[in-house]
């Protein structure tokens, strides 16, 4: 065999050199740059030690994120949720590490039970701190797992584009809720390669919504085509899901009396002929009372809170149940159903209303009439045209609603006024009712207001808030102040923690125990941040009132001085059924 | 009625995720008998065998909110009947006493124990089986100086659990698990700036 000598290479070869991509963003601008991509317009917060990083980042995006300074971080997470509810968009919040994060804990609960999207980011210490009682540290995703749809703790900038995007994702698909993510310092001041971010359209542990069984809509059609005395009951998700008029369409085909539970009000407009109220607690007389008549109840992205339905024993025991939601968790949760319609009701609602009849249910539709007459007659009349030496609430809100003509957006506060608000305000639009339902935050309507002035500044906004709740968050006037949204203040002064004094009154004989709240003068302390206002007890200026309150250019107070110890009827009485929903304290 | 079931997720391994399924229980006030966390056959799969003793109806619930969770891929939930369970447990006794007793020995033996360790002062015990089992045992090594005992959580296998490996496995291949992301930071304290 010849041997050969090869021949060295000599020629230069190019070694492939890994050239690292350079570290063009930090952390914090990893961030904002997802803000920008996910259509953040709109942020509320409050800065601190360890979210600096992020703050500093903002510094050069005040052109394209405007940032809100609120008064404290309740007062931002509200703000968010307002934005969110009167948007459709996902809220956004900023907090600090240690008091700031945990400040956000009321409005993390709230927004998880009434299914608000937001994305929270907290600040965090250093990641090599994390466990060692650090100052300003707390074990934010801890506290806050059971009051969030997902949270996260990003200790590694790498990690920020994924997470940030699988929040958005999942705080605003399927049934929406609040995420948290925790960024700790180190990770917002981390240089990364950063060029693209992708958002998120899939997790494969993760089913926003169920897949729609056809079988269930035959099924349900089968039975709403039987039906005799069929009753719809429909919540928020009918609002979430985009569905009102797929949910418009479905009704008026079938002909079907319509109740809307306090977070479902205004998916349609108040005065529909097919709405018949509202139910739970504090709603109306007729959907209550039929409740118990139906015989084929139709439950529409509501979740039958206890508040809806009173004592389950005793809740529509006899009528066949349809129950669409997004859910599958809520299906059977409170209330059996004989027909699970599981998934978006954008998606059910077409399928649905394609598989019934057209109908009319004439006569059922009276027995609504006949109850509302009573309720009129009995309550509303002379609570919305009283002849007392006092206010109401409820003429407050007829006047207001004579004024805004349904086009406003009305956030609540928590407390009798929350429920003649609810009682009495109109709507033409959807999302048009912000109040905190399933948690009851008192000091919501503040805030929540402020943020609903910015998620739609085309509309006025009207807080309607009590003297308790309105002492809860009153702070936030300074952010009015200083960022000037356009939100009317109403406060219903009874002078009372009035709810509390109502059950007060009539379950633990009158023992008026604390709920006697002094205040100072709201005028005043308005006037202090800069924002005119007036306070009324008469009857004969409260148009007039009202009147400079929504004309004003910019935001106002108006403080209605009403009957301290006027009471909210219908009332269906704790631990009783919806059918023994009494129209005044006589009945009790 | 109360009776055990035993409820088996597959979840991703994820930091957190522990803590978010035992919310689901010590919310509703619901004890865990035990639970069993582990890597399942596909790496970033973990599965989760958790025993309470509850109503067909609450545990309905408790599954359906685990099931929710976004981390959580899937959740099965049986009653005894439906399983295959054991659990294992390790038994400390002093090792004089079995040398010396031979009713110690045959005890072990019915019980079809076998040995971990041998030392001069003790010896260590293994059996896997049923609750009724593993306590039988311990109450009948009392009397001689059971010195250590502790026992596992319950797993399980579903009798009727066609497909779930091929399951997991489709998981998988739809989109590869990401690895855990642990601190890294931990241990760098001294090299790290503050403010
Ligand atoms: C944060 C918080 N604390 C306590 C309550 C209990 N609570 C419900 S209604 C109410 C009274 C509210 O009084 P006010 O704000 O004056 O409104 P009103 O009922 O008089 O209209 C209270 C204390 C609550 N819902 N939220």
């Amino acid at each position: 065999m010849q041997k050969t000598i090869e021949k060295a290479d000599t020629t230069l070869k190019e070694v492939p050199v890994e050239v690292e991509a350079p570290k063009t963003h930090s952390g914090g601008q990893v961030l904002l740059e997802a803000f920008l991509k996910e259509g953040v317009t709109t942020i509320f917060g409050y800065p601190g030690g360890a979210i600096m990083p992020i703050y500093d980042a903002l510094y050069d995006y005040a052109d394209k994120l405007q940032h809100i300074l609120v008064r404290h971080e309740q007062g931002g997470i509200h703000a968010a949720q307002g934005f969110a509810r009167a948007s459709g968009k996902t809220g956004i919040v900023f907090a600090t590490s240690g008091p700031g994060a945990t400040n956000l804990v009321t409005g993390l609960a709230d927004a998880m039970i009434d299914s608000t999207p937001l994305v929270c980011i907290t600040g965090q210490v250093f990641a090599h701190l994390l466990g060692t009682d650090a100052f300003q540290e707390t074990d934010v995703i801890n506290i806050t797992t059971p009051v969030t749809k997902w949270n996260y703790q990003v200790t590694d900038a790498e990690e920020l584009p994924a997470v940030i995007a699988k929040a958005f994702y999942i705080a605003g698909s399927g049934r929406p809720g609040p995420v948290l993510i925790d960024i700790t310092k180190n990770a917002q001041l981390q240089k990364i390669a950063f060029t693209e971010y992708v958002k998120c359209n899939f997790i494969r542990s993760y089913r926003p919504k169920p897949v729609v069984r056809p079988e269930y809509i035959a099924e349900a059609a089968k039975l709403i085509n039987a039906a005799e005395r069929p009753f719809i009951v429909f919540g928020q998700g009918v609002i979430l899901g985009k569905a009102e008029e797929e949910f418009k369409v479905f009704i008026e085909k079938s002909g079907i009396p319509a109740a809307w539970t306090i977070m479902g009000m205004s998916a349609i407009p108040t005065d529909h002929p097919l709405g018949v109220g509202m139910v739970g607690m504090h709603g109306n007389y007729g959907p209550n009372k039929l409740t118990n008549e139906c015989d084929v109840l139709i439950a529409i992205g509501m979740r039958f809170d206890d508040r809806v339905t009173g004592r389950l024993d005793m809740y529509a025991k006899q009528a066949k149940i349809i129950h669409l939601d997004i859910d599958p968790s809520e299906i059977d949760k409170n209330v059996k159903a004989d027909v699970p319609v599981w998934g978006d009701c954008k998606e059910t609602l077409p399928m649905l209303t394609a598989a019934i009849e057209e109908r009319k249910h004439a006569g059922w539709h009276r027995k609504f009439i006949d109850c509302k007459k009573q309720e009129v007659e009995k309550v509303i009349h002379d609570e919305v045209y009283p002849e007392t030496d006092t206010l109401t609430m409820g003429e407050v809100i007829r006047i207001l609603n004579e004024l805004t003509k349904g086009e406003a957006i009305i956030v609540t506060d928590v407390g009798q006024h929350q429920m003649v608000a609810c009682r009495y305000a109109e709507y033409n639009k959807s999302k048009s009712n912000v109040t905190s339902g399933g948690l009851g935050t008192m000091g919501f309507a503040l805030p929540a207001a402020i943020g609903a002035a910015y998620g739609d500044p085309s509309r006025t906004t009207v807080a309607v808030i009590g003297d308790g709740g309105f002492q809860m968050t009153i702070q936030e006037l300074g952010t009015i102040m200083q960022f000037k949204p356009n939100v009317k203040i109403l406060i219903l002064n009874n002078c009372f923690l009035g709810m509390v004094r109502q059950w007060q009154q009539l379950f633990h004989e009158k023992r008026y125990s604390f709920v006697d709240i002094q205040s100072p003068d709201f005028v005043q302390v308005a006037k202090g941040y800069g924002i005119p206002g007036k306070s009324v007890s008469e009857r004969d200026k409260l148009t007039d009132a009202l009147k400079t309150m929504l004309e004003h250019d910019g935001s106002y107070l108006l403080e209605v001085m009403v009957g301290k110890e006027n009471n909210v009827f219908p009332m269906v009485p704790q631990g009783r059924s919806v059918s023994d929903i009494v129209l005044s304290r006589e009945e009790i | 009625m109360k009776q055990e079931f035993t409820i088996t997720a597959y979840t991703e391994n994820h930091v957190g995720l522990m803590g978010r399924i035992a919310i689901v229980f010590s919310r509703r006030k619901i004890n865990i008998e035990t639970m069993n966390v582990c890597p399942a056959e596909v790496e970033g799969i973990s599965r989760f065998t958790i025993l309470i003793n509850e109503s067909r109806d609450v545990v309905e619930k408790a599954v359906k909110q685990i099931e929710k969770q976004v981390e959580v891929l899937k959740v099965f939930f049986n009653t005894d009947e439906e399983i295959v369970w054991q659990e294992m447990a390790m038994y400390k006794v002093p090792t004089k006493v079995i040398a010396e007793q031979v009713k110690v020995e045959r005890l072990l033996r019915q019980y079809g124990a076998n040995t971990v360790v041998i030392r001069h002062d003790y010896t260590v015990f293994e059996t896997t089986g049923h609750r009724e089992e593993i306590d039988a045992l311990v109450a009948a090594l009392q009397p001689w100086g059971l010195i250590e005992f502790v026992r596992s959580a319950r797993i399980a296998v579903i009798k009727a659990s066609e497909g779930i490996h091929k399951a997991v496995m489709e998981f998988e291949a739809a989109k590869p698990s990401e690895p855990a992301i642990e601190n890294e930071f931990l241990d760098q304290r001294d090299g790290v700036f503050t403010m």
